[in-house]
């Protein structure tokens, strides 16, 4: 290996300084499409520009993000999840932890969900509280009734990759191209969107966590 | 050169850095960590370089191909960590079969 | 009634059925396989839909979201996307065919999730205009692909697919780096667009050599192959056929839409073509010595998909003189060795599910036991070897006139052992077929649509040799090869 190690640091190191040139070589100014954002603000439906791209002018990559994720879930399930983590007893301290902080990060969670329209936040950053919040309570040894962890869960996991398909099929029937929202709708409609996202982001990042499938013992 | 340009440098760098130690380490968890480097450096580039708008504004068009990138990079990582953890309890070595035999 | 069906966006369908097959799949996983079947059947359809409108209309455009790039995403389909995208929804309908029979329940509900969302990430690529769009649609065929890779288990599925996975993400990578140089050099991800910005210098080739590593990787061309043959062979065989005929053949397109429109016409005489070329040439030589000297059937034909995939690679360093005719090889090339692979590994499913083992020594007079498998492996092998009447032949015979008229001796005769290789290990494997193994095996009866599907699909590869004139006159729709076939 150490042979290795010094080959290939000189192939490195060339490749960091062309990289470096490269972008040395850019432009000192620039708006990029940063002019063509701003116009079109007032009918994205958002005042954050961040989220506007996100969800409304290149709303298709979130789509497709948005199955990215399940998909990751999909693979780690189907490889039957790693269940090498023993189950160790929750000391006191991470136990008040997690009563304290879960109620709290949903608080945040929710906060965050709301205030993207607007200023810093939107629906990851909202599903990554969640799915905080979820490990929290996966490490304490919470785990999901039996009776819910077959199809309510799957609902929740596919909430938002299936509130965007459902949404580009509406925006379709409604004669208008893909994802486009008629501009007086369209706060509500992402809205609505972030909101499954939100859900099934924090509920998928749990769920990769824990790594197994949730075996329905309700059935057995 | 203004900060954008030594973020974007930095950016680079954790580029490079991350492709060299996906080569030279053996153990999967150092690898994934190297694959995780690379992107972090690439959303530093993306990120840095969208502030060369001169304005207080910057270009929000990266910020959102970033936050994608983040999604897709968790979901790689996770499958890569199971699928690691999976080898190991099939091989007992979290590495790659050597590949001498071919 | 037929206005209404005209007025169905088929390229969408294209999209959103294969993502809502899969996650129906994933909500009702008790009847999954008959929700695969009907989703593939609709994809197929919708294909057929979508070309019917290209041929009426010409070149496909969506604005998605109705902003139009460079500020929203473009979906673009002319004839080489309609192309790619009948090779994805044929060998997609074979293969599934084929999968209703070969897995079982529990195997079942974890197949046909993962394959409707690599359906979904291939049909989203072929049809995406948009660079960082494109590497979406990467992500979402690779990690599908992987998780597929894996599910036999097992050391060998689990360090194939690690290896897969770890080749595939610095694939991305690169090229997703090499698509923040171009956004923050030119200011737009679209593809059109970005061809008609850019001009030559640092950023342009640190983007070039970025996105041109990261997509050879992911294409497996010598000597980037290294993580392919343990993927490909120790995958389920309806996933092989999917991975070797579909999925590699994917990022390829990338990176030709990328040359034709970005990178070719700046820097193809520098030098570049050639390069690849050689890598292509040695690949072709690599790939098929290696799999003259595998001694289990489905690593040899994935050495096999390392060596046709070098042929792709042929047509770069011929193409700055014959233009339009080296790309129309390419596309031949590719379409019937998605085609005659698919095929190939489907035997190979075959053999194993019958004898339960894929040792080529011990295929023990398969010829008369199977006789619709050993027919359909020896068609593939006419395609494969570039023999007539067959796509391959078409292909390599189009290659072979270019490379003698332009004097390329070199290429002629890296041509012609790539070709006396191929028969070589496709006779190694036929001649076994016909010999009486020294053990005999139990057997297992093997189902006659799984027989059918890989026969049907070799048939497909030799049929195509007689479809060359209107498949090459629909290629040629909205002109995707005319930028670079006209040099100043």
């Amino acid at each position: 290996m150490d042979r290795n190690r010094w080959l290939v640091l000189p192939l490195i190191l060339a490749l960091a300084v062309g990289l470096g040139y490269a972008v040395l070589s850019l432009p000192e100014r620039t708006d990029g499409l940063q002019k063509m954002v701003a116009d079109k603000m007032e009918v994205s439906g958002v005042s954050n520009p961040v989220t506007a791209v996100l969800l409304n002018f290149r709303g298709y990559d979130t789509l497709l993000e948005m199955v990215v994720l399940l998909l990751a879930l999909l693979g780690v399930w189907s490889l039957g999840g790693a269940a090498l983590h023993r189950e160790a007893a929750p000391g006191p301290v991470l136990d008040t932890l997690a009563r304290l902080l879960v109620p709290v990060l949903i608080l945040v969670a929710a906060y965050l969900l709301w205030v993207g329209a607007h200023a810093p936040g939107g629906a990851f950053q909202a599903g990554s509280v969640l799915g905080a919040a979820g490990v929290l309570l996966l490490l304490v040894g919470w785990r999901l009734r039996p009776g819910l962890t077959a199809w309510p869960l799957r609902l929740i996991l596919v909430a938002g990759p299936g509130a965007f398909v459902i949404m580009a099929i509406f925006t379709l029937l409604i004669e208008r191209q893909l994802l486009e929202y008629p501009p007086a709708q369209a706060g509500a409609l992402i809205l609505l969107l972030e909101t499954a996202a939100t859900l099934s982001i924090g509920v998928t990042l749990a769920a990769l966590f824990l790594g197994e499938r949730p075996q329905d013992k309700g059935s057995k | 050169m203004s900060a954008a340009f030594l973020y974007a440098l930095v950016g680079m760098g954790l580029f490079s850095l991350g492709v060299y130690a996906l080569i030279v380490h053996a153990h999967l968890l150092r690898k994934i960590l190297a694959i995780n480097v690379m992107g972090s450096g690439i959303f530093l580039v993306l990120v840095a370089l969208a502030r060369r708008t001169g304005e207080a504004q910057p270009d929000a068009v990266p910020h959102a191909m970033v936050i994608t990138g983040i999604v897709v990079a968790i979901s790689a990582t996770a499958l890569a960590l199971t699928l690691m953890l999976k080898l190991a309890a099939e091989t007992g070595c979290a590495e790659l079969p050597d590949e001498k035999r071919e | 009634m037929g206005a209404e069906v005209s007025d169905i966006p088929w390229g969408l369908v294209l999209i959103l059925l294969p993502l809502m097959g899969g996650m129906a799949c994933f909500l009702w996983p008790r009847v999954t396989t008959m929700l695969g079947l009907v989703t593939v059947f609709g994809v197929a359809l919708s294909v057929a839909g979508l070309g019917w409108q290209i041929l009426e209309n010409g070149v496909y455009r969506h604005a998605v979201g109705g902003w139009g790039a460079p500020l929203g995403i473009d979906l673009y389909a002319d004839g080489l996307s309609l192309l790619m995208l009948t090779a994805t929804a044929l060998v997609g309908l074979g293969v599934s065919v084929y999968s209703a029979a070969y897995f079982r329940r529990e195997d079942a509900t974890r197949f046909w999730p993962l394959w409707l969302f690599l359906l979904a990430g291939l049909n989203a690529l072929f049809l995406s205009a948009d660079i960082f769009n494109l590497y979406v649609t990467l992500e979402l065929m690779g990690l599908a692909a992987v998780a597929l890779a894996a599910l036999t288990g097992g050391k060998d599925a689990l360090g194939g697919a690690m290896r897969y996975l770890l080749a595939a993400l610095l694939g991305s990578l690169a090229y997703l780096l090499g698509v923040a140089l171009l956004y923050h050099g030119f200011g737009t991800v679209d593809i059109t667009l970005l061809g008609q910005r850019v001009e030559s210098g640092p950023v342009l080739w640190a983007a070039l050599g970025l996105m041109g590593a990261g997509l050879l990787l992911k294409t497996a061309v010598f000597p980037l192959h290294f993580w392919l043959p343990p993927a490909h062979a120790s995958a389920p065989a309806p996933v092989s056929a999917l991975l070797s005929a579909l999925v590699v053949k994917a990022s390829f397109y990338i990176l030709l839409r990328l040359w034709l429109s970005i990178f070719g016409p700046l820097v193809g005489e520098e030098g570049v073509d050639t390069l690849l070329g050689l890598l292509g040439a040695t690949a072709v030589l690599w790939g098929s010595v290696q799999a003259l000297r595998q001694t289990r059937l489905k690593l040899l034909i994935a050495y096999s998909t390392v060596a046709q995939i070098g042929y792709l690679f042929l047509a770069f360093p011929l193409a700055a003189a014959a233009g339009v005719t080296a790309w129309h090889a390419v596309i031949y090339l590719a379409f019937s060795h998605a085609l005659a692979k698919a095929a190939m590994f489907l035997v190979a499913g075959n053999l194993l599910r019958f004898g339960g083992h894929d040792r080529i020594a011990d295929l023990d007079r398969v010829v008369q036991r199977l006789p619709l498998t050993t027919g359909a492996f020896a068609l593939a092998g006419v395609s494969i070897m570039g023999l007539p009447p067959s796509g391959g032949f078409i292909g390599k015979w189009l290659l072979l006139e270019m490379a003698l008229a332009q004097g390329r001796w070199d290429l002629v005769v890296v041509m012609i052992l790539g070709g006396l290789l191929a028969a070589g290990y496709i006779f190694k494997v036929l001649g076994r077929a016909f010999t009486q193994a020294e053990v005999t095996h139990k057997s297992r009866a093997v189902p006659a649509c799984m027989e059918w599907a890989a026969l049907l699909l070799a048939i497909g590869a030799v049929l195509l040799g007689f479809l060359a004139v209107p498949v090459l006159s629909v290629v040629g729709i909205g002109d995707p090869f005319g930028v670079s076939g006209v040099r100043p």
